[in-house]
Protein backbone atom coordinates (compact mmCIF):
# COMPACT_ATOMS: atom_id res chain seq x y z
CA UNK A 1 0.00 0.00 0.00
CA UNK A 2 1.37 3.55 -1.27
CA UNK A 3 1.96 6.18 1.72
CA UNK A 4 3.75 8.59 -0.44
CA UNK A 5 3.31 9.39 -3.82
CA UNK A 6 5.46 11.84 -5.82
CA UNK A 7 4.33 12.61 -9.06
CA UNK A 8 6.62 14.75 -11.50
CA UNK A 9 7.50 17.38 -8.96
CA UNK A 10 9.30 20.40 -9.32
CA UNK A 11 10.98 22.86 -6.72
CA UNK A 12 11.89 26.28 -8.16
CA UNK A 13 12.94 28.67 -5.93
CA UNK A 14 12.29 31.94 -6.48
CA UNK A 15 15.60 33.29 -7.71
CA UNK A 16 15.27 31.19 -10.36
CA UNK A 17 17.56 27.69 -8.50
CA UNK A 18 15.53 24.67 -9.87
CA UNK A 19 16.09 22.17 -6.42
CA UNK A 20 14.02 19.48 -7.44
CA UNK A 21 12.91 18.10 -11.28
CA UNK A 22 10.55 16.12 -12.42
CA UNK A 23 10.86 14.02 -9.51
CA UNK A 24 8.73 10.77 -9.10
CA UNK A 25 8.99 7.86 -6.61
CA UNK A 26 6.29 5.79 -4.75
CA UNK A 27 7.05 4.41 -1.37
CA UNK A 28 4.99 1.80 0.49
CA UNK A 29 3.84 1.69 3.73
CA UNK A 30 6.80 0.02 6.54
CA UNK A 31 9.59 0.29 4.10
CA UNK A 32 12.77 2.05 5.14
CA UNK A 33 14.14 4.45 2.61
CA UNK A 34 17.83 5.52 1.68
CA UNK A 35 17.81 9.40 0.81
CA UNK A 36 21.53 10.00 -0.62
CA UNK A 37 23.15 12.87 -2.59
CA UNK A 38 25.86 15.16 -2.55
CA UNK A 39 25.52 18.75 -1.00
CA UNK A 40 23.05 20.78 -2.77
CA UNK A 41 21.42 17.77 -4.88
CA UNK A 42 18.01 18.45 -3.88
CA UNK A 43 17.58 15.47 -1.32
CA UNK A 44 17.05 17.90 1.72
CA UNK A 45 13.86 20.10 -0.61
CA UNK A 46 12.73 16.77 -1.35
CA UNK A 47 12.67 15.98 2.23
CA UNK A 48 11.33 19.28 3.36
CA UNK A 49 8.63 18.31 0.50
CA UNK A 50 7.16 15.42 2.09
CA UNK A 51 6.67 17.13 5.68
CA UNK A 52 5.88 20.53 4.10
CA UNK A 53 8.59 22.60 5.03
CA UNK A 54 8.45 23.05 1.18
CA UNK A 55 5.92 23.33 -1.47
CA UNK A 56 6.27 21.96 -4.97
CA UNK A 57 6.16 24.09 -7.55
CA UNK A 58 4.74 22.17 -9.92
CA UNK A 59 3.65 18.52 -10.04
CA UNK A 60 2.14 16.19 -6.93
CA UNK A 61 3.19 14.99 -3.82
CA UNK A 62 0.84 12.72 -1.69
CA UNK A 63 1.80 11.91 1.74
CA UNK A 64 -0.53 9.90 3.81
CA UNK A 65 -3.42 10.59 1.27
CA UNK A 66 -2.82 14.33 1.07
CA UNK A 67 -1.79 16.11 -1.60
CA UNK A 68 0.73 18.66 -0.18
CA UNK A 69 0.93 20.91 -3.19
CA UNK A 70 -2.88 21.60 -2.43
CA UNK A 71 -2.25 21.94 0.92
CA UNK A 72 -2.80 25.64 2.81
CA UNK A 73 -0.29 26.70 5.52
CA UNK A 74 -2.97 27.04 8.08
CA UNK A 75 -3.99 22.62 7.12
CA UNK A 76 0.07 22.11 7.45
CA UNK A 77 -0.68 20.63 10.99
CA UNK A 78 -3.11 17.60 9.92
CA UNK A 79 -0.21 16.34 7.86
CA UNK A 80 2.74 16.86 10.52
CA UNK A 81 0.13 15.11 13.35
CA UNK A 82 0.82 11.80 10.75
CA UNK A 83 4.56 11.93 10.80
CA UNK A 84 7.24 12.47 13.10
CA UNK A 85 10.49 14.51 12.02
CA UNK A 86 14.00 13.85 13.36
CA UNK A 87 16.95 16.67 12.05
CA UNK A 88 21.01 16.33 12.73
CA UNK A 89 20.65 18.76 15.33
CA UNK A 90 18.42 17.31 17.33
CA UNK A 91 16.05 20.65 18.37
CA UNK A 92 15.58 20.19 21.91
CA UNK A 93 13.96 22.48 24.43
CA UNK A 94 17.39 23.03 26.64
CA UNK A 95 15.35 23.82 29.91
CA UNK A 96 13.23 20.97 29.86
CA UNK A 97 14.09 17.30 30.72
CA UNK A 98 13.87 13.94 29.08
CA UNK A 99 10.18 13.32 29.81
CA UNK A 100 9.28 16.74 29.10
CA UNK A 101 10.68 17.08 25.56
CA UNK A 102 8.34 13.99 24.58
CA UNK A 103 5.60 15.57 26.37
CA UNK A 104 5.65 18.82 24.94
CA UNK A 105 4.78 17.23 21.37
CA UNK A 106 1.73 15.85 22.81
CA UNK A 107 0.41 18.84 25.35
CA UNK A 108 1.10 20.77 22.26
CA UNK A 109 -1.76 18.80 20.82
CA UNK A 110 -4.00 19.34 23.59
CA UNK A 111 -3.85 15.35 24.70
CA UNK A 112 -5.09 14.56 27.90
CA UNK A 113 -2.55 14.01 30.93
CA UNK A 114 -3.69 10.27 31.95
CA UNK A 115 -2.57 9.49 28.41
CA UNK A 116 0.40 11.57 27.99
CA UNK A 117 2.73 9.65 30.90
CA UNK A 118 2.14 6.19 29.09
CA UNK A 119 3.09 7.39 25.69
CA UNK A 120 6.02 9.38 26.50
CA UNK A 121 7.72 6.48 28.83
CA UNK A 122 6.58 4.33 26.44
CA UNK A 123 8.54 6.00 23.48
CA UNK A 124 11.61 6.43 25.91
CA UNK A 125 11.80 3.01 26.81
CA UNK A 126 11.86 2.19 23.30
CA UNK A 127 14.81 4.51 22.63
CA UNK A 128 16.49 3.04 25.29
CA UNK A 129 16.69 5.90 27.90
CA UNK A 130 14.51 4.97 30.30
CA UNK A 131 17.04 5.49 33.31
CA UNK A 132 17.29 9.25 32.30
CA UNK A 133 13.89 10.38 31.94
CA UNK A 134 14.53 13.14 34.39
CA UNK A 135 17.73 14.78 32.61
CA UNK A 136 18.20 17.55 30.99
CA UNK A 137 19.68 17.91 27.11
CA UNK A 138 22.98 19.01 28.79
CA UNK A 139 23.12 16.12 30.83
CA UNK A 140 23.18 13.98 27.68
CA UNK A 141 25.62 12.93 25.04
CA UNK A 142 24.93 13.99 21.44
CA UNK A 143 23.38 10.02 20.92
CA UNK A 144 21.29 10.20 23.65
CA UNK A 145 20.34 13.30 22.46
CA UNK A 146 19.33 12.14 19.55
CA UNK A 147 17.14 9.48 21.05
CA UNK A 148 15.39 11.60 23.00
CA UNK A 149 14.19 13.75 19.64
CA UNK A 150 13.85 10.05 18.19
CA UNK A 151 11.20 9.30 20.67
CA UNK A 152 9.28 12.53 20.72
CA UNK A 153 8.82 12.28 16.74
CA UNK A 154 7.61 8.23 18.22
CA UNK A 155 5.56 9.49 20.57
CA UNK A 156 2.10 10.58 18.36
CA UNK A 157 3.08 6.98 16.72
CA UNK A 158 3.28 8.58 13.41
CA UNK A 159 3.18 6.49 10.25
CA UNK A 160 5.82 7.75 8.44
CA UNK A 161 8.94 8.96 10.91
CA UNK A 162 11.36 11.78 8.30
CA UNK A 163 15.03 12.03 9.32
CA UNK A 164 17.49 14.41 8.04
CA UNK A 165 20.77 13.55 8.51
CA UNK A 166 20.52 12.53 11.88
CA UNK A 167 23.74 10.71 12.05
CA UNK A 168 25.49 14.02 10.89
CA UNK A 169 27.06 15.23 14.28
CA UNK A 170 27.63 11.88 15.81
CA UNK A 171 30.78 9.14 15.78
CA UNK A 172 30.12 6.06 13.73
CA UNK A 173 29.62 3.97 17.14
CA UNK A 174 26.48 5.96 18.61
CA UNK A 175 25.23 6.17 14.64
CA UNK A 176 24.99 2.51 14.61
CA UNK A 177 23.54 2.38 18.08
CA UNK A 178 21.03 5.08 16.41
CA UNK A 179 20.41 3.15 13.13
CA UNK A 180 19.59 0.24 15.48
CA UNK A 181 16.58 1.72 17.56
CA UNK A 182 15.51 3.41 13.69
CA UNK A 183 15.78 -0.09 12.17
CA UNK A 184 13.45 -1.51 15.50
CA UNK A 185 10.91 1.10 15.18
CA UNK A 186 10.37 0.09 11.89
CA UNK A 187 10.50 -3.06 12.03
CA UNK A 188 8.08 -3.15 15.01
CA UNK A 189 5.98 -0.61 15.10
CA UNK A 190 5.99 -0.80 10.91
CA UNK A 191 6.89 2.87 11.00
CA UNK A 192 8.11 3.80 7.67
CA UNK A 193 11.50 5.61 7.39
CA UNK A 194 12.61 7.69 4.60
CA UNK A 195 16.44 9.02 6.10
CA UNK A 196 18.89 11.66 4.69
CA UNK A 197 22.31 11.14 4.94
CA UNK A 198 25.83 11.05 3.91
CA UNK A 199 26.61 8.23 5.85
CA UNK A 200 28.36 5.42 3.55
CA UNK A 201 29.27 2.96 5.77
CA UNK A 202 25.42 3.10 6.95
CA UNK A 203 23.73 3.11 3.73
CA UNK A 204 26.05 -0.01 2.82
CA UNK A 205 25.64 -1.65 5.77
CA UNK A 206 21.67 -1.60 6.17
CA UNK A 207 20.99 -2.97 2.74
CA UNK A 208 17.84 -0.87 2.55
CA UNK A 209 16.04 0.69 -0.47
CA UNK A 210 18.46 3.68 -1.80
CA UNK A 211 17.28 6.83 -4.00
CA UNK A 212 19.46 8.77 -5.10
CA UNK A 213 19.64 12.14 -5.91
CA UNK A 214 21.62 14.07 -8.27
CA UNK A 215 21.12 17.69 -9.66
CA UNK A 216 17.41 17.46 -8.36
CA UNK A 217 16.52 14.81 -10.54
CA UNK A 218 15.83 10.68 -8.90
CA UNK A 219 19.38 9.54 -10.69
CA UNK A 220 18.65 5.98 -9.53
CA UNK A 221 16.22 3.95 -7.30
CA UNK A 222 17.57 0.26 -6.02
CA UNK A 223 15.98 -2.23 -3.41
CA UNK A 224 18.77 -3.01 -1.00
CA UNK A 225 21.21 -0.93 -2.79
CA UNK A 226 24.30 1.32 -1.11
CA UNK A 227 26.44 3.86 -2.25
CA UNK A 228 28.42 1.93 -4.65
CA UNK A 229 25.11 1.66 -6.79
CA UNK A 230 25.02 5.55 -6.82
CA UNK A 231 28.68 5.78 -7.86
CA UNK A 232 28.02 3.39 -11.15
CA UNK A 233 25.23 5.39 -12.12
CA UNK A 234 27.32 8.52 -11.79
CA UNK A 235 29.92 6.86 -14.01
CA UNK A 236 27.52 5.58 -16.25
CA UNK B 1 -12.14 19.26 25.62
CA UNK B 2 -8.97 18.95 23.17
CA UNK B 3 -9.88 22.72 22.78
CA UNK B 4 -10.16 23.23 26.51
CA UNK B 5 -7.01 22.17 27.15
CA UNK B 6 -5.33 23.47 24.82
CA UNK B 7 -6.29 27.07 25.78
CA UNK B 8 -5.51 26.13 29.51
CA UNK B 9 -2.03 25.29 28.30
CA UNK B 10 -1.74 28.70 26.07
CA UNK B 11 -2.73 30.86 29.32
CA UNK B 12 0.18 28.86 31.24
CA UNK B 13 2.51 29.57 29.12
CA UNK B 14 1.86 33.27 28.80
CA UNK B 15 2.00 33.85 32.50
CA UNK B 16 5.02 31.76 32.41
CA UNK B 17 6.39 33.85 29.43
CA UNK B 18 5.53 37.33 31.11
CA UNK B 19 8.11 36.40 33.92
CA UNK B 20 10.75 35.30 31.79
CA UNK B 21 10.96 38.37 30.23
CA UNK B 22 10.22 40.42 33.43
CA UNK B 23 12.03 43.65 32.84
CA UNK B 24 10.21 44.46 29.25
CA UNK B 25 7.04 43.04 30.30
CA UNK B 26 7.27 45.68 33.58
CA UNK B 27 8.41 48.09 30.83
CA UNK B 28 4.87 47.59 28.70
CA UNK B 29 2.86 47.28 32.45
CA UNK B 30 4.42 50.71 32.94
CA UNK B 31 3.30 52.01 29.66
CA UNK B 32 0.07 50.89 29.87
CA UNK B 33 -0.50 51.87 33.26
CA UNK B 34 0.64 55.56 32.55
CA UNK B 35 -1.44 55.11 29.63
CA UNK B 36 -4.78 54.40 31.19
CA UNK B 37 -4.07 56.58 34.43
CA UNK B 38 -4.49 59.74 31.59
CA UNK B 39 -7.22 57.69 29.87
CA UNK B 40 -9.39 57.74 33.16
CA UNK B 41 -8.10 61.24 33.74
CA UNK B 42 -9.79 62.10 30.09
CA UNK B 43 -12.77 60.43 31.04
CA UNK B 44 -13.10 61.96 34.14
CA UNK B 45 -12.68 65.17 32.88
CA UNK B 46 -15.12 65.11 30.17
CA UNK B 47 -17.88 63.23 31.44
CA UNK B 48 -17.98 66.26 34.11
CA UNK B 49 -17.47 68.95 31.74
CA UNK B 50 -20.66 67.19 29.86
CA UNK B 51 -22.61 67.67 33.33
CA UNK B 52 -21.23 70.83 34.03
CA UNK B 53 -22.34 71.75 29.70
CA UNK B 54 -25.91 70.18 30.86
CA UNK B 55 -26.18 72.16 34.09
CA UNK B 56 -25.84 75.42 31.68
CA UNK B 57 -27.96 73.90 28.88
CA UNK B 58 -30.36 73.32 32.00
CA UNK B 59 -29.78 76.71 33.88
CA UNK B 60 -28.47 79.49 31.20
CA UNK B 61 -31.96 82.02 30.17
CA UNK B 62 -32.09 84.58 27.91
CA UNK B 63 -33.13 88.23 29.18
CA UNK B 64 -35.80 89.94 26.96
CA UNK B 65 -35.80 93.46 28.32
CA UNK B 66 -38.75 95.66 26.48
CA UNK B 67 -38.78 99.20 25.78
CA UNK B 68 -41.16 101.14 28.56
CA UNK B 69 -43.03 101.88 25.45
CA UNK B 70 -44.11 98.16 24.59
CA UNK B 71 -47.76 97.88 23.77
CA UNK B 72 -49.47 94.96 25.11
CA UNK B 73 -50.29 93.69 21.66
CA UNK B 74 -46.28 93.66 21.44
CA UNK B 75 -45.99 91.99 24.05
CA UNK B 76 -48.14 89.34 22.94
CA UNK B 77 -46.51 89.00 19.60
CA UNK B 78 -43.00 88.26 20.68
CA UNK B 79 -44.78 85.71 23.17
CA UNK B 80 -46.72 84.05 20.18
CA UNK B 81 -42.83 84.43 18.30
CA UNK B 82 -41.22 82.64 21.17
CA UNK B 83 -43.44 79.60 20.72
CA UNK B 84 -42.74 78.78 17.27
CA UNK B 85 -38.99 79.69 17.71
CA UNK B 86 -37.26 75.94 17.36
CA UNK B 87 -34.63 76.52 20.40
CA UNK B 88 -36.68 77.95 22.54
CA UNK B 89 -37.71 74.99 25.40
CA UNK B 90 -39.89 77.34 27.13
CA UNK B 91 -40.66 81.47 28.55
CA UNK B 92 -41.69 83.49 31.11
CA UNK B 93 -42.85 86.89 31.32
CA UNK B 94 -41.82 89.27 34.06
CA UNK B 95 -43.44 92.73 34.73
CA UNK B 96 -41.11 95.49 35.98
CA UNK B 97 -43.38 94.87 39.38
CA UNK B 98 -42.17 91.65 39.54
CA UNK B 99 -38.21 92.56 39.09
CA UNK B 100 -38.70 95.40 41.55
CA UNK B 101 -40.16 93.48 44.31
CA UNK B 102 -37.74 90.76 43.56
CA UNK B 103 -34.53 92.99 43.80
CA UNK B 104 -35.83 94.70 47.06
CA UNK B 105 -36.07 91.15 49.29
CA UNK B 106 -32.24 90.86 47.54
CA UNK B 107 -30.89 93.97 49.82
CA UNK B 108 -31.86 96.65 51.73
CA UNK B 109 -30.33 99.05 50.01
CA UNK B 110 -31.29 98.35 46.61
CA UNK B 111 -35.00 98.29 48.72
CA UNK B 112 -34.21 101.94 50.35
CA UNK B 113 -33.65 103.34 46.93
CA UNK B 114 -36.53 101.70 44.37
CA UNK B 115 -38.39 103.18 47.56
CA UNK B 116 -37.02 106.21 46.61
CA UNK B 117 -37.61 106.18 43.28
CA UNK B 118 -41.31 107.66 42.37
CA UNK B 119 -41.41 105.84 38.75
CA UNK B 120 -39.92 102.19 38.40
CA UNK B 121 -36.91 102.78 36.02
CA UNK B 122 -37.01 98.25 35.95
CA UNK B 123 -37.95 97.20 32.62
CA UNK B 124 -40.33 94.43 32.16
CA UNK B 125 -38.82 91.58 30.35
CA UNK B 126 -39.00 87.37 29.26
CA UNK B 127 -36.80 84.84 30.95
CA UNK B 128 -36.34 82.64 27.90
CA UNK B 129 -35.22 78.79 28.26
CA UNK B 130 -33.42 77.24 24.91
CA UNK B 131 -33.18 74.09 24.28
CA UNK B 132 -29.20 74.16 22.74
CA UNK B 133 -26.38 76.14 24.75
CA UNK B 134 -24.83 76.13 21.36
CA UNK B 135 -27.30 78.31 19.45
CA UNK B 136 -27.89 80.62 22.69
CA UNK B 137 -26.32 83.09 20.94
CA UNK B 138 -28.55 82.85 17.47
CA UNK B 139 -31.58 83.36 19.85
CA UNK B 140 -30.84 85.74 20.87
CA UNK B 141 -29.43 87.73 17.99
CA UNK B 142 -33.27 86.91 16.73
CA UNK B 143 -34.90 89.06 19.75
CA UNK B 144 -32.90 92.06 19.52
CA UNK B 145 -34.47 92.52 15.83
CA UNK B 146 -37.73 93.44 17.55
CA UNK B 147 -37.65 97.26 17.52
CA UNK B 148 -39.44 97.23 20.75
CA UNK B 149 -36.70 95.23 22.98
CA UNK B 150 -33.81 97.10 24.41
CA UNK B 151 -31.21 94.36 25.03
CA UNK B 152 -31.41 90.42 25.20
CA UNK B 153 -28.46 89.52 27.43
CA UNK B 154 -27.26 85.98 28.85
CA UNK B 155 -23.74 86.77 29.81
CA UNK B 156 -22.07 86.56 26.36
CA UNK B 157 -18.60 85.89 26.16
CA UNK B 158 -18.04 83.92 29.30
CA UNK B 159 -20.12 80.91 28.63
CA UNK B 160 -18.50 80.72 25.23
CA UNK B 161 -14.82 80.53 26.79
CA UNK B 162 -16.52 78.59 29.34
CA UNK B 163 -17.41 75.99 26.84
CA UNK B 164 -14.45 76.38 24.59
CA UNK B 165 -11.69 75.84 27.71
CA UNK B 166 -13.28 72.49 28.70
CA UNK B 167 -13.78 71.43 24.84
CA UNK B 168 -10.16 72.46 24.21
CA UNK B 169 -9.09 70.86 27.77
CA UNK B 170 -10.90 67.70 26.08
CA UNK B 171 -9.65 67.73 22.74
CA UNK B 172 -6.18 67.91 23.86
CA UNK B 173 -6.32 64.92 26.17
CA UNK B 174 -7.79 62.57 24.07
CA UNK B 175 -4.94 63.49 21.61
CA UNK B 176 -2.78 62.64 24.00
CA UNK B 177 -3.96 59.74 24.89
CA UNK B 178 -4.56 58.24 21.97
CA UNK B 179 -0.82 59.01 21.30
CA UNK B 180 -0.34 57.34 24.29
CA UNK B 181 -2.22 54.00 23.18
CA UNK B 182 0.00 53.62 20.33
CA UNK B 183 2.95 53.77 22.22
CA UNK B 184 1.75 51.16 24.49
CA UNK B 185 0.67 49.21 22.00
CA UNK B 186 3.94 49.43 20.04
CA UNK B 187 6.01 48.53 23.31
CA UNK B 188 3.75 45.68 23.86
CA UNK B 189 4.11 44.86 20.22
CA UNK B 190 8.32 44.82 20.84
CA UNK B 191 8.02 42.96 24.00
CA UNK B 192 5.88 39.97 22.11
CA UNK B 193 8.51 40.29 19.37
CA UNK B 194 11.30 39.24 21.41
CA UNK B 195 8.97 36.60 23.21
CA UNK B 196 8.55 35.20 19.81
CA UNK B 197 12.15 35.21 18.97
CA UNK B 198 13.20 33.40 22.55
CA UNK B 199 10.58 30.94 22.17
CA UNK B 200 11.87 30.19 18.51
CA UNK B 201 12.74 26.80 18.97
CA UNK B 202 9.61 25.90 20.70
CA UNK B 203 7.54 27.66 18.14
CA UNK B 204 9.63 25.25 15.68
CA UNK B 205 8.78 22.35 17.40
CA UNK B 206 5.20 22.65 17.30
CA UNK B 207 4.75 23.26 14.18
CA UNK B 208 6.62 20.14 13.43
CA UNK B 209 4.66 18.14 15.46
CA UNK B 210 1.34 18.93 14.34
CA UNK B 211 0.06 21.91 16.35
CA UNK B 212 -2.14 24.21 14.51
CA UNK B 213 -1.63 27.95 13.72
CA UNK B 214 -3.85 28.98 15.91
CA UNK B 215 -2.83 27.02 19.51
CA UNK B 216 0.77 28.57 18.22
CA UNK B 217 -0.22 32.35 18.08
CA UNK B 218 -2.53 32.14 20.91
CA UNK B 219 0.11 32.04 23.62
CA UNK B 220 1.49 35.00 22.31
CA UNK B 221 -2.21 37.11 22.12
CA UNK B 222 -3.02 35.85 25.74
CA UNK B 223 0.32 37.52 27.00
CA UNK B 224 -0.46 40.77 25.38
CA UNK B 225 -4.04 40.57 27.23
CA UNK B 226 -2.22 39.72 30.38
CA UNK B 227 0.28 42.30 29.74
CA UNK B 228 -3.28 45.13 29.20
CA UNK B 229 -4.86 43.34 32.32
CA UNK B 230 -1.68 43.94 34.53
CA UNK B 231 -1.12 47.26 33.47
CA UNK B 232 -4.69 48.60 33.66
CA UNK B 233 -4.71 47.13 37.67
CA UNK B 234 -3.01 50.57 39.07
CA UNK B 235 -4.96 52.67 36.91
CA UNK B 236 -8.48 50.96 38.12
CA UNK B 237 -7.63 51.28 41.80
CA UNK B 238 -6.65 54.68 41.52
CA UNK B 239 -9.85 55.56 39.69
CA UNK B 240 -11.80 54.54 42.37
CA UNK B 241 -10.29 55.76 45.33
CA UNK B 242 -8.88 58.89 43.66
CA UNK B 243 -12.30 60.20 42.60
CA UNK B 244 -14.19 59.22 45.27
CA UNK B 245 -12.53 61.07 47.61
CA UNK B 246 -11.59 64.19 45.26
CA UNK B 247 -15.88 63.80 45.75
CA UNK B 248 -15.89 63.38 49.44
CA UNK B 249 -13.41 66.51 49.78
CA UNK B 250 -15.27 68.70 47.20
CA UNK B 251 -18.60 68.04 48.46
CA UNK B 252 -19.47 67.19 45.07
CA UNK B 253 -19.04 70.86 43.69
CA UNK B 254 -15.70 72.19 42.42
CA UNK B 255 -15.23 76.32 42.99
CA UNK B 256 -18.90 77.22 42.29
CA UNK B 257 -22.24 75.42 42.97
CA UNK B 258 -22.79 75.62 38.67
CA UNK B 259 -19.61 72.82 38.71
CA UNK B 260 -21.08 69.84 39.75
CA UNK B 261 -19.17 66.70 39.92
CA UNK B 262 -20.67 63.22 38.81
CA UNK B 263 -21.59 60.68 42.12
CA UNK B 264 -18.86 58.01 42.36
CA UNK B 265 -21.14 55.28 42.07
CA UNK B 266 -22.12 53.94 39.47
CA UNK B 267 -19.43 55.75 38.12
CA UNK B 268 -16.21 54.78 38.76
CA UNK B 269 -17.76 51.04 38.16
CA UNK B 270 -17.56 52.28 34.34
CA UNK B 271 -14.69 54.08 34.49
CA UNK B 272 -12.82 50.66 36.13
CA UNK B 273 -14.60 48.57 32.68
CA UNK B 274 -13.89 50.77 30.32
CA UNK B 275 -9.98 51.14 31.18
CA UNK B 276 -9.68 47.39 32.00
CA UNK B 277 -11.69 46.91 28.37
CA UNK B 278 -8.63 49.56 26.75
CA UNK B 279 -5.97 47.75 28.61
CA UNK B 280 -7.20 44.35 27.26
CA UNK B 281 -7.69 44.98 23.56
CA UNK B 282 -4.49 47.61 23.54
CA UNK B 283 -2.21 44.53 24.99
CA UNK B 284 -4.16 42.23 22.40
CA UNK B 285 -3.78 44.35 19.41
CA UNK B 286 0.25 44.98 20.02
CA UNK B 287 0.60 41.51 20.57
CA UNK B 288 -1.49 40.33 17.44
CA UNK B 289 0.54 43.29 15.37
CA UNK B 290 4.05 41.26 16.88
CA UNK B 291 2.55 37.72 15.59
CA UNK B 292 1.35 38.87 12.60
CA UNK B 293 4.58 40.31 11.75
CA UNK B 294 6.94 37.78 13.13
CA UNK B 295 5.88 34.86 13.72
CA UNK B 296 5.64 33.38 10.46
CA UNK B 297 4.13 29.69 10.42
Amino acid sequence: MKLIKVEHAYKIYKNGTTAVADLSVTIDKGEFVFVIGTTGSGKSTFIKMLYREEKPTKGKVIVGGIDVAKLRNSKVYKLRRKLGVVFQDFKLLPKLTVYENVAFALETLGIPESEIRPKVLKAIDAVGLKEKTRNLPSELSGGEQQRVAIARAIVNNPKLLICDEPTGNLDPETSKGIMKILENINQTLGTTIIMATHDKELVNKMKKRVLVIENGVLASDTKKGSYKVHESVKNS
Amino acid sequence: MRALRILSRSIRDSFKSVFRNLPLSMASILCTTITLVLVAVAIFLSYNVREVTNTLERELTIVVYLDKETTEEQKTEIQNDLKTMDNVDNFQLKTKEEWKAEMKQESETLETTLDYLEENPLLDSIIVTVKNVDDLSETADKLREYDFVSSAEYGEGMVENIIGIFDAVSLGTVAMVIALVCVTAFLISNTIKLTIFSRKTEIEIMRLVGASNTSIKLPFIFEGFILGVFGSIIPIAASVYGYTILYNQTGGYVFTKIITLVKPFPFVLYVSIILLAIGCVVGMFGSWRAVRKYLKI
